[in-house]
């Protein structure tokens, strides 16, 4: 096994550990600091596939910027551990039948996916075999601002309107 | 690494986010649990963009953090006042579209 394969699994396995404890326990702020986690092994694969701008970005944006947010949020309400507050235990709603229909649908979901691509022809060819596209970030420019300037423009009223709308709701209403 | 190993890995991060949002009774981690299903397709498209030599893959990637920065913000914007108004986070505290 060469050390690249090795690499991959290692980042593999981090991602996907960090992301089942995302959803495997029950108290907010660790998932966020597991998604933290499994972030930076998606950032080591960003490495792998050659495209370390998107590694880069990844942990100043996800991690830096939205899991800190989150952070931020979680520590805002005081958010308990599930199941631990008043509203959880008292609430005439809670089902134990959807979790368990939900978890095998996800299991479901998983094996179909694996299935469908191991009888899919041609994915055996190795990502490394292409000669890599430049990954200067100079090069990302240039094909950012020139064949996706259109999209790169709506982009940014997407964020204003982000913008607008979390402040408009997250306000205190005055009454 | 052949491309496949890349695709399954993405299919089974999908699966667990989509695994959360059925299993979680939590707002944030629903969020959470979206956050991993955009982060499984990111990597799908950084592996076909490599498979096929062009940076389009990449492009691609920084339109959807965009849109999950954007995603996350009005998303915490609308936790928190839900949670002004009904002083929980547990999904099934929102049934009801007026109060």
């Amino acid at each position: 096994m060469g050390f690249d394969q090795l690499l991959f699994y290692v980042f593999a396995a981090v991602a996907v550990l960090g992301s089942l404890l995302v959803i495997g326990q029950t108290s907010p702020i660790y998932s966020v600091l597991a998604l933290i986690v499994a972030f930076f092994g998606l950032s080591g694969l960003y490495v792998l596939l050659e495209a370390p701008f998107v590694a880069v970005v990844q942990i100043i944006i996800y991690a830096g910027a939205i899991m800190v947010l989150f952070l931020f949020t979680v520590m805002l309400l005081n958010v308990p551990r599930e199941g631990a507050s008043d509203w959880d235990r008292g609430h005439p709603h809670v089902r134990v039948w959807p979790v368990r229909i939900g978890t095998v649908l996800g299991v479901v979901m998983a094996v179909q996916l694996i299935w469908a691509l191991s009888r899919t022809v041609g994915l055996g060819a190795g990502v490394a075999d292409q000669r890599p596209a430049a990954s200067e970030v100079s090069e990302l420019g240039r094909v950012l601002f020139t064949d996706y300037m259109f999209a790169f423009e709506v982009t940014s009223i997407l964020i204003i309107v982000a913008m607008v709308g979390a402040v408009v709701l997250a306000r205190k209403r005055e009454n | 690494m052949p491309l496949g190993h890349y695709l399954v890995l993405s299919g089974l991060l999908f699966a667990i986010g989509a695994t959360g949002v059925f299993v979680r009774r939590n707002i944030i981690t629903l969020l959470l649990s979206v956050e991993i299903m955009l982060n499984a397709v990111n990597l799908a498209f950084v592996a076909f963009g490599r498979q096929f030599g062009t940076v389009d893959g990449q492009i691609i990637t920084f339109f959807v953090m965009t849109v999950a920065a954007a995603e996350a913000a009005v998303g915490l914007a609308l936790v928190i006042g839900l949670f002004r108004h009904r002083e929980s986070l547990n999904p099934e505290a929102f049934t009801s579209l007026k109060w």
